[in-house]
């Protein structure tokens, strides 16, 4: 007779554990199963959290350790609330996320479209389109850099071919008008085929029968891109969106490796200061009410999305 | 109208949660808008009274 899994674990239980295990409820044993994911969640996320928030109220400084903790109630929350600075930290922000998000929703879906139509060479053409994806953000703003100079850089000089201008005579990383179109440019290469894949992931689970059906109806390819692609797909469009807003608002190392916030404090996000105000200047009580207030902030507009998420895929 | 009064009134879930939804986007706009600081300074507080107010009101009844 041949031994199962089940029978050789059983027999290679020692008889004293055998004997506890048999005496717990499926309740209890179902608590030692989770039991260590839920006290690893609570060391590793709700601790700092809660911490964060305590600090928030105190004017403690990381680099001084050992002096003393006073408590200053909503002192640094008054006065991040009323700092111009940070306020144009918000702006810049909100610049880059309205951009990279309304590009890589339109280029994304339209890219998603195209690789759903039959042809030849699709798959490699996916591969191809994904890769931006594969690489790390610090190596994508590094080479950038390069691709933006002014003298060698490729994108210069394919700007100079088309519209006349000398390829010297700009410079997207240098000059305070166009660096925040430099990170909305680099962030949308990067992260538009994040979006086409989840709006090809809707395109694919959209079945043959309805458009057939469609059809049979003699409704239009206008009308049916409308009635019946742009709702199905909706669902899984507004996922991209907000798992791409959610990364966006708190985008540090691409930023970073391209302008490092310059020129001036142009494309200085939120996280970028935020990690200027913790570790350059040390003042953590006052960058912990900063990164409670980006935290609320983030939360709420992910409540937002989730019930509109809800309510689409009901629909 | 009267539908949306009469669920606050009842304490529904459906128009709390959509009073809630407007404060937090309300929030957010005047966090990242350009115009005037005095909406910036009261910002957290509308996002942060939205915020409490969905995770509540979201356990109100259908």
């Amino acid at each position: 007779m041949t031994d199962s899994t089940l029978d050789r674990v059983a027999r290679a239980t020692p008889p004293r554990v055998a004997r506890r295990i048999r005496g717990l409820s499926d309740r209890a044993i179902a608590w030692i199963f989770v039991a260590p994911t839920i006290i690893l969640l609570l060391a590793v996320n709700i601790f700092p959290l809660i911490w964060t928030i305590y600090l928030s109220f105190t004017n403690y400084r990381a680099n001084r350790p050992n002096a003393e903790v006073e408590w200053v109630g909503l002192r640094n929350y008054q006065r991040i609330l009323s700092d111009p600075e940070i306020w144009q930290t918000m702006q810049a922000t909100a610049h880059f996320l309205f951009w990279t998000l309304f590009f890589q929703v339109l280029i994304g879906f339209a890219l998603a479209w195209l690789i759903n139509q039959k042809f030849r060479g699709n798959n490699l053409w996916t591969t191809i389109i994904v890769l931006p994806m594969m690489l790390s953000p610090a190596v994508v703003g590094n080479f950038w850099t390069f691709l933006y100079q002014p003298q060698i850089g490729i994108f210069n000089n394919i700007i100079s071919f088309f519209s006349g201008a000398d390829p010297t005579s700009f410079s997207m990383i240098g000059d305070v008008r166009l660096a925040p179109w430099s990170i909305v440019i680099v962030d949308t290469w990067m992260w538009t085929p994040f979006v086409m894949l989840i709006c090809l992931a809707g395109l694919r689970s959209i079945p043959d029968s309805i458009y057939e059906a469609a059809e049979c109806d003699r409704a239009s390819k206008w009308r049916q891109f409308w009635t019946i692609t742009v709702p199905m797909v909706l669902p899984f469009l507004m996922l991209a969106v907000l798992f791409r807003g959610i990364e966006n608002f708190k985008m540090f190392d691409l930023v970073v490796q391209l302008t490092g916030g310059g020129p001036g404090s142009t494309t200085e996000l939120t996280s970028i200061n935020l990690k200027r105000e913790a570790f350059e200047k040390w003042r953590t009580g006052y960058a912990s009410a900063y990164a409670v207030i980006l935290f609320v902030t983030v939360f709420g507009l992910a409540s937002i999305y989730v019930k509109a998420l809800n309510r689409v895929k009901n629909r | 109208m009267s539908g949306f009064v009469s669920g606050l009134l009842r304490l529904r879930r459906g128009p709390w949660e959509m009073v809630a939804s407007i404060l937090i986007g309300l929030g957010i706009v005047m966090l990242m808008q350009p115009f005037v600081l005095w909406a910036f300074t009261w910002s957290f507080i509308v996002t942060l009274t939205g915020t409490v107010m969905f995770l509540i009101v979201s356990h109100f009844p259908e």
